[in-house]
């Protein structure tokens, strides 16, 4: 699994109800379902990851969430967590507050644009960064809204979002996970926001 | 040709007899009734594995296989009921039947009244969905069923599922719900008065009373079909079905020879072969009764209390083209039952033949029902 998910799971209560917004192909929801006995759903657009989400025994419901969650009532979940899809949003500001209306807590991970390979890349070459982890071209990609560290820092400081917990991934091995935690805003890979109201 | 890969083959249907008779929902009994069904795979020990097909206005009981080698076509839902089809015959037990108010074998208008010994006519009793949810609770008492692994339907028949888990909480361990509302909206119920007024308005239909003389309201019925059939359809559908082909007659200058379009010519062969199989006082009380459903009525108009006494996890399907039963109407159910904090998965499925598309072969329908089915069978 995926570090920013494996790190997720501690944040979880036993037995909680999870929303997972863009739960993919259902297996983080899979693993907190038999980890952490949640009742979980999940959101989802994708046909393929739907299909495979169902026949994993999962609560799926079909949505785009740039149409809004105004179906999900107040308080309805415990923890609502998305992974790696607020780049992709519309309104990620809106879906933020959507998430803190909809449950007690939110866990957000999102790719930080701040990081040192990113501003090389456009700082050398001048253009918009292509790379293994963030693979599109500027003019056909789904991540619409990037954003660092300190952006997002500074949005929920804006919003008054609070801001429980956060852990950084700088890559696979430990000194760059050790100079993410130090310096997250340059080497950061991946932040792992851990938000309530 | 009946052994073809995936079905059921030869099937025979049975007949179950109801001496108690049943209370209606419009407040008169049917003094006894019976109950015309099909079943197909083997139910296990633990009685743990059937599943309950509810149809649609014009289905029956006979919903996969063949009656014998000669039959043409297999059942209605042959697509989706068979050995390795998303409702799988090797894991399931599968039940179907003719609902009453039927015209299939199932006590109907067609039947004789035994409190007069004459056919019931247009004077058998206006039934509502939760007639039907209660009278196939008692052939599940009798087929020794104490709960359903699924209670599946499409269209009206996803209504009777919705009511099953409503009515039946206990009962019923997963609601399949395709193409269907908690109610119908004012133009659905125009669509069906239309209907209505075609069979009502034909001379042959004796106010009801057809089966005393000597012809049946044909053309009426067929005239109902074709309003029903155009609102299965997308126009998406019509357009790369029949577009604007010709069956006969010429455009051409100087000849005064009149069109026919290719589907006018659909349209009346299908109001034609309809008319020959279908009972118009069924139809009728079919389309009355899909008027009359409203699932959240006796719960103050809140579809959220009313799934609060669900127990089941629901599977709720929808298609893209279909504007008889709009996704928006799906994704009303599944608003709700979120709310309620029930269980339920909705896809929403991109297909462009309009409500019909519930009984067509589109893959992606089929993988989303076979993945769900996949865990009605593993008991999740």
């Amino acid at each position: 699994m995926r570090q920013d998910l494996t790190h997720i799971q501690q944040w979880i209560v036993p037995g909680s109800r999870v929303l997972d917004l863009g739960c993919a192909d259902g297996q983080f929801l899979l693993s907190l379902q038999q980890k952490r006995q949640v009742r979980g759903l999940g959101l989802e657009i994708d046909p393929q990851g739907i299909t495979a989400s169902i026949a994993a025994g999962l609560n799926i419901v079909e949505q785009d969430m740039d149409d809004g969650l105004a179906n999900f009532p107040d308080n309805s979940f415990d923890t609502v967590v998305m992974a790696q899809t607020l780049q992709a949003l519309h309104h990620p500001h809106l879906i933020l507050e959507e998430m803190l209306r909809i449950g007690q807590q939110g866990i957000v991970t999102f790719p930080n644009f701040g990081h040192w390979r990113c501003r090389w890349y456009l700082g050398t070459r001048g253009r918009m960064p292509v790379s293994e982890f963030m693979p599109y071209a500027w003019f056909d990609t789904p991540n619409i809204h990037f954003c660092t560290v300190r952006d997002f820092e500074a949005l929920c400081h804006e919003r008054n979002i609070c801001i429980l917990h956060r852990h950084m991934v700088g890559g696979s091995g430990a000194l760059s996970n050790q100079a993410a935690r130090m310096w997250p805003n340059l080497f950061a890979m991946t932040a792992i926001y851990h938000i309530s109201r | 040709m009946a052994e073809a890969p995936g079905s059921v083959g030869i099937v025979a249907p049975q007949t179950a007899q109801f001496e108690q008779g049943l209370e209606l929902a419009c407040g008169r009994r049917l003094p006894r009734f019976e109950l015309i069904y099909e079943c197909y795979g083997e139910l296990n020990r633990e009685r743990s594995n059937a599943v309950l097909i509810c149809h649609a206005l014009s289905g029956h009981h006979h919903a996969a296989g063949y009656h014998n080698e000669d039959e043409r076509k297999p059942g209605w839902w042959d697509d989706c009921i068979g050995p390795g089809k998303a409702i799988d015959t090797n894991r399931f037990h599968v039940v179907s039947l003719n609902n009453i108010g039927g015209c299939h074998g199932s006590t109907g208008p067609r039947s004789i009244n035994p409190e007069t010994g004459r056919v019931y006519g247009p004077d058998f009793p206006s039934l509502r969905a939760r007639d039907w949810v209660n009278s196939q609770a008692m052939l599940s008492d009798l087929l020794g069923i104490e709960q359903w692994a699924a209670v599946i339907g499409g269209s009206l028949g996803g209504m009777q599922a919705m009511r099953w888990a409503l009515s039946y909480p206990k009962r019923v361990r997963h609601c399949v719900v395709i193409a269907a509302a908690l109610k119908l909206s004012a133009q659905n119920i125009a669509f069906n008065e239309l209907a209505r007024q075609a069979i009502l308005s034909d001379p042959d239909y004796q106010a009801g009373h057809y089966l005393d003389g000597e012809s049946i309201p044909r053309k009426g019925l067929a005239l109902a079909r074709m309003i029903g059939h155009i609102t299965y359809l997308s126009d998406d559908a019509m357009a790369e079905k029949f577009g604007r082909e010709l069956r006969s007659g010429t455009f051409d200058q100087g000849s005064e020879s009149r069109v026919e379009f290719q589907v006018e010519s659909y349209l009346r062969h299908q109001g034609s072969v309809f008319s020959e199989n279908f009972d118009a006082n069924t139809y009728l009380l079919m389309t009355r009764a899909l008027d009359y459903f409203d699932l959240a009525r006796e719960y103050g108009d809140d579809p959220v209390a009313a799934f609060s006494q669900a127990i089941a996890s629901f599977m709720v399907i929808s298609f893209s083209s279909d504007w008889r039963f709009s996704s928006q109407r799906s994704r009303e159910i599944v608003n709700a039952l979120i709310a309620a904090g029930r269980e339920v998965s909705y896809a929403e499925i991109e297909a462009d033949q309009g409500h019909d598309a519930f009984l067509l072969p589109i893959p992606r329908y089929r993988d989303v029902l076979s993945a769900y089915m996949q865990r009605v069978g593993d008991g999740g």
